[in-house]
């Protein structure tokens, strides 16, 4: 079997120097506007830093995926339109697109460009991914986080694509891309701004017992005790009140980390490991691309590594996600 | 311009009689010219609906509706993917099919077809592919506003539709959180979800309505109510509107209700007011449209 691919997330040019150095095989970033799905303030590339960072990729070996995955807004397509045409003449090794009159746009206009499908498509079925590949050739799908691993398995009976998923970091537990609950909220949506939660919309209030709440705009999203640890108020990892009981009725405060999982998810046919992250700084990308590196090339000595990454984690708790049944 | 008053799929997990009655009463009473019909939120209800269906459809063919066979959503295993191939498969010029996910765009390919809230429209280049692609209607994303939809609406190959009426569907997920609620999995959920015919309220932390769980669906806790906008989207060239079916209130007066705003015969205040009467205590929204938070609500138009 191939050696697993190991893909790595960059918001700035110290962090893709980070992950290149700890073994990452692939960066993925985004340009500093909307048309990426991790659009926060002060994070992300000008057209020079991404020059600079295939350059710097290219001379340790590693490659460049630039992910242009929000939706364009209807009217205004061309800042995204730019960012394909951009990433095009710079040389990236491919383009990651949700949008499908960006992949229409992107074949028509770039057939040479390798496209990869974002997770923010959404495509967690063969006739879904079939269609991405019959009508925009894409050559990668980034699944989805709903399916398990035996449904990740039976998936690669139907298709001829290569798959990435996720296997550490923030978990999205709606179906990507399909999910409005931050613009419910915020008016700023995954789809059109490219955040969720945004930080902006986020107050942390102090009450009078010295609790803590946690509010995304105009609604209470977590409350903490005197002395425990306050989260960040991610609208789906909060607590909430239904049926008579306060409990984290979508996600508790957990992050990904399928660490021990990958010669699972190999087996079910995956090409690729994604790390999401592109906000985090570089000591966090190091530690954690060096820890998924050291896993990896286990794998091929068929030794399985176990990483201790709980201190990184969200909430310092990890999960397997969907690609456990019981998660459901 | 005639207005299309499109009754949505009942998205949530009514029991099968009263489901197959709702529909027999919209068939006989309400001023709708299209209906869909199927399970587009979660797979194991279908088993319980589909000895209704021949039934239902035919009850609103006789009144001279259009049906549309609407499909699932979120699409993850064989058993599911073979449903919507089964449904996309069973459509014909007379009765078309609603996509809710992009594979069933793809199965519906050459023939006329209608596309759901659930798949990613976003602009014209989204549209024009789905418009070559064979689509007849599209029903916008919820989170879209004025500008977005005039934009979309502009030249527009396809007819396009706006969600008017109801808890708005704001997201879809693996998990079902109605039984996680219930503290069971999805898998042995004991479908839960038939107790609560409009969804289940959730609250802040602090008490306030904020959200609604209808199984692996999340919707809004406050209810869509577009009117006020009806009149600027006819403006933009919008002419389907869909209301999306609850238990708590008559739809067949809904169905009215909009078919007088659509007409421009009671305004939106008018309109409002009403809803507001028929539906004690609850709570609307229509941010979206007006390009701010989704959950706010302002009557002027």
């Amino acid at each position: 079997m191939k050696k697993l691919e190991l893909v790595c997330p960059a918001g700035t040019p110290a962090a893709l120097r980070a992950a290149v150095d700890s073994g990452a095989d692939t960066v993925y970033l985004g340009f500093r506007d909307a048309t990426n799905a991790r659009n926060f303030p002060g994070l992300n590339f000008s057209r020079p830093e991404l020059e600079q960072g295939i350059e710097y990729a290219r001379s340790k070996g590693a490659h460049i995926y630039l992910a242009i995955n929000t939706f364009p807004t209807a009217g205004d397509p061309e800042p995204w339109h730019k960012a394909v045409d951009d990433g095009a003449a710079l040389g990236v090794d491919a383009v990651i697109l949700a949008d499908i009159g960006m992949l229409d746009y992107a074949a028509q206009n770039h057939p040479d460009l390798r496209r990869h499908l974002s997770v923010q498509a959404s495509a967690s079925n063969p006739e879904a991914i079939n269609f991405y590949q019959d009508a925009f050739d894409v050559k990668r799908v980034v699944l989805p986080r709903v399916l398990t691993v035996p449904e990740i398995k039976a998936l690669h009976k139907e298709i001829s694509v290569e798959t990435e998923v996720f296997v550490f970091g923030g978990l999205c537990v709606m179906a990507e891309g399909r999910c409005s609950l931050s613009s419910y909220v915020t008016g700023q949506s995954p789809n059109t701004n490219g955040v969720c939660s945004p930080a902006c919309d986020v107050r942390y209030e102090d009450e009078d017992d010295g609790s803590m709440v946690s509010r995304l705009g105009d609604f209470t999203i977590n409350a903490f005790a005197p002395g425990e640890a306050a989260g960040y108020p991610t609208l789906c990892k909060g607590r909430f009140v239904a049926n008579g009981e306060t409990s984290y009725l979508f996600e508790d405060p957990v992050s990904l980390n399928a660490a021990s999982m990958l010669s699972e998810l190999q087996e079910a046919g995956v090409t690729a490991l994604k790390i999401e992250g592109r906000q985090r700084g570089k000591a966090y990308i190091a530690e954690v691309v060096s820890s998924f590196r050291k896993s990896v090339d286990g794998m091929e000595s068929g030794a399985e590594v176990e990483n201790d990454l709980t201190q990184v984690a969200e909430g310092q708790r990890k999960t397997a996600g969907a690609y456990q049944k019981t998660w459901r | 311009m005639n207005n299309t008053l499109v009754m949505g799929p009942v998205l949530f997990n009514w029991k099968p009689e009263d489901w197959r009655d709702f529909y027999f009463r919209i068939a006989d009473e309400a001023d709708v010219d299209e209906v869909f019909v199927g399970e587009a939120v979660c797979s194991k209800r279908t088993p319980f609906l589909d000895p209704f269906i021949p039934d239902v459809v035919e009850r609103l063919v006789a009144a001279d509706k259009k049906v549309v066979l609407s499909t699932l959503a979120l699409i993850m295993n064989t058993r599911e993917m073979n449903n919507v191939r089964d449904i996309t498969a069973s459509g014909d010029e007379d009765i078309l099919v609603e996509a809710n996910d992009v594979s069933a765009t793809a199965l519906l390919k050459g023939q006329p077809h209608a596309i759901g809230p659930y798949v990613n429209i976003y602009n014209e280049g989204t549209r024009d592919y789905f418009a070559r692609n064979g689509a007849t209607s599209i029903c916008l994303p919820v989170e879209l506003d004025l500008n977005a939809i005039g934009a979309l609406a502009k030249d527009s190959p396809v007819p396009l539709e706006v969600m008017v009426f109801g808890r708005l569907p704001l997201a879809i997920s693996a998990r079902c959180y109605h039984a996680r609620a219930h503290k069971l999995h999805k898998d042995g959920c004991q479908y839960i979800c038939a107790e609560d015919p409009d969804g289940l309220d959730v609250q802040t932390l602090n008490g306030e309505p904020f959200l609604a769980v209808n199984g692996v669906q999340t919707m809004s806790h406050a209810y869509s109510d577009l009117s006020a906008s009806v009149s600027d989207l006819q403006d933009l060239g919008i002419n389907r509107f869909r209301l999306s079916p609850h238990a708590n209130v008559d739809m067949v007066a809904v169905a009215q209700l909009y078919r007088e705003v659509a007409n421009g015969a009671i305004d939106a205040q008018e309109a409002h007011a009403r809803l507001s009467g028929w539906m004690d205590g609850a709570a609307f929204c229509n941010g979206y449209i007006k390009g701010e938070n989704g959950h706010t609500f302002s009557d002027a138009q």
